[in-house]
């Protein structure tokens, strides 16, 4: 396939060309930078990208699934980005997010693509940001972005969205009290999945008090919001949430101010991505003398370049 | 310090029996083995596997099948990769598939066909084999 090919499919909006070009951009292949600069900077701006985030299982893809099937009845094109955590030993990983989101898989205008977190070393904010815009340049005009809520990467992804949900679930124990921190902090929405389930309320309470807690608090995020996936309940309201917030942060440039901060998060992350071969290389011809402190040896070797 | 390319590979199980353990061990040993592996679950047609083959760029897609009905389900995922414009994604396949099934299946386009006796570093080797020869004709 050559970059012609590509660039084509994805103004025609072939799901394999789609599919190839995300994939070239991941692999950081040499095709990638005719590919990010054909595609159209005002599809870019115009999309909407939706960062859900919370613990393993928390209903995250579920919930994703539903919010797709309402996009989709406002004929909205939608694309996600699900990644999921790798082995750190093998390095491999199991990409299961689809599963719950099969029902959409014959619809053209649905592009599900699984990602994993650490397949690499960095570069998951560079892959990731480059998939979003080849998502919005092939037409999709809400992009959203599925990430479990542990771990700094997981945190810089969710950087990349202009509006962040954080979804937790009653039953799921200690891993809630520890991330709930930080998470509560970047997320605009709360919701409470797993509204059927017992302890619904008092987890609903316990995080409406940590938010009021807080300063400068957004009114949108006083509110812990209820849903049930797995039935569909709950998502029309969380909907109407995410338009409402969209639209104070695009009045009050806080959209802007976001867009700014993820371009210059991938910004580095690319650069990152472009020294590392050089860098490992390097270091593997042992161009060191493994004399003194490390941390010598590697300005040393930024010096030569 | 070596970044080697990870193979993308699907496992799916079409059909409508619910029993996923084969294909979720296999998932398992591949990631184990250092592959991204997308897993569709249980109950999927042949035209969503391709679809999301497709969407997900895999180069090669794993099918389980336990419920006999392999001779019908298999190769209509190979015909529906065609469909699709990805008949050059491999199809591999394992199961309780009887030896005269076998060649029948390799006649209709899978690649491969693993049966319980067949040890699972093989079955790896085999994904390798046709992630790698998916890969080298992409361009
Ligand atoms: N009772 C109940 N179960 C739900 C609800 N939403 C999702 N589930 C179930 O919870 C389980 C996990 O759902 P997922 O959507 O896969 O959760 P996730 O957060 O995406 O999980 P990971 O991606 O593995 O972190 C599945 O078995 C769902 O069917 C809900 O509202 N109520
Ligand atoms: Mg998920």
């Amino acid at each position: 396939m050559t970059s012609e090919e590509i660039i084509k499919g994805l103004r025609d909006r072939d799901p394999r060309r789609i599919a190839r070009a995300i994939s070239l951009v991941e692999e950081n292949d040499p095709l990638a930078d005719e590919i990010l600069s054909s595609l159209d900077d005002s599809l870019i701006d115009a999309a909407m990208v939706l960062g859900i985030t919370g613990p393993p299982g928390a209903g995250k893809s579920t919930l994703t699934d539903r919010i797709i099937a309402n996009y989709r009845l406002q004929d909205k094109r939608v694309g996600v980005i699900a990644i999921d955590p790798s082995s750190p030993v093998s390095g491999g990983a199991i990409l299961g997010d689809r599963i719950r989101m099969m029902g959409h898989a014959l619809d053209n205008d649905v592009v599900v693509r699984s990602m994993a977190a650490r397949g690499r070393l960095g570069g998951l904010c560079a892959a990731a940001g480059a998939a979003v815009r080849i998502l919005a340049g092939s037409g999709c005009s809400v992009i959203i972005i599925e990430t479990v809520g542990v771990g700094q990467s997981e945190m810089d992804i969710i950087r990349l969205a202009d509006i962040t949900a954080l979804v937790l679930a009653p039953g799921l124990g200690d891993d809630i009290q520890a991330m709930k921190a930080g998470l509560l902090e970047v997320a605009d929405l709360l919701i409470v999945n797993k509204a059927d389930c017992a302890g619904t309320d008092t987890l609903a309470m316990d995080m409406e008090s940590i938010v009021r807690g807080g300063t400068g608090m957004d009114m949108n995020r006083a509110k812990v919001f209820k849903t049930v996936a797995s039935e569909g309940k709950g998502i029309e309201e969380l909907l109407a949430a995410i338009e409402s917030v969209d639209s104070s942060h695009r009045k009050t440039g806080e959209r802007r101010l976001r867009r700014d901060r993820a371009y210059d998060l991938e910004v580095l992350d690319w650069a990152l991505e472009m020294i590392r071969p050089s860098l490992i290389e390097k270091i593997r011809k042992g161009v060191h003398d493994r004399k003194g402190a490390p941390r010598l040896q590697a300005a040393k070797l930024l010096e030569q370049r | 310090m070596d970044e080697q390319k990870k193979h993308r590979v699907l496992i799916g199980k079409p059909g409508l029996d619910g029993h996923d353990r084969g294909a979720k061990f296999i998932a398992r040993a591949l990631r184990d083995a250092g592959f991204e592996v997308v897993y569709t679950g249980i109950r999927r047609t042949p035209e969503e596997i391709a679809a999301a083959a497709v969407q997900e760029d895999v180069s090669a897609v794993g099918l389980s099948s336990l419920s006999g009905a392999h001779l019908r389900l298999f190769p209509a995922v190979v015909e529906a990769l065609r469909n699709a414009g990805a008949g050059d994604i491999p199809v591999l396949g394992g199961g309780v598939i009887p030896d005269e099934d076998v060649k029948l299946l390799r006649d209709a386009g899978i690649s491969e066909l693993f049966t319980p006796g067949t040890p699972v570093e093989q079955i790896i080797a085999a994904f390798r084999k046709a992630c790698e020869a998916q890969e080298a004709g992409r361009r």
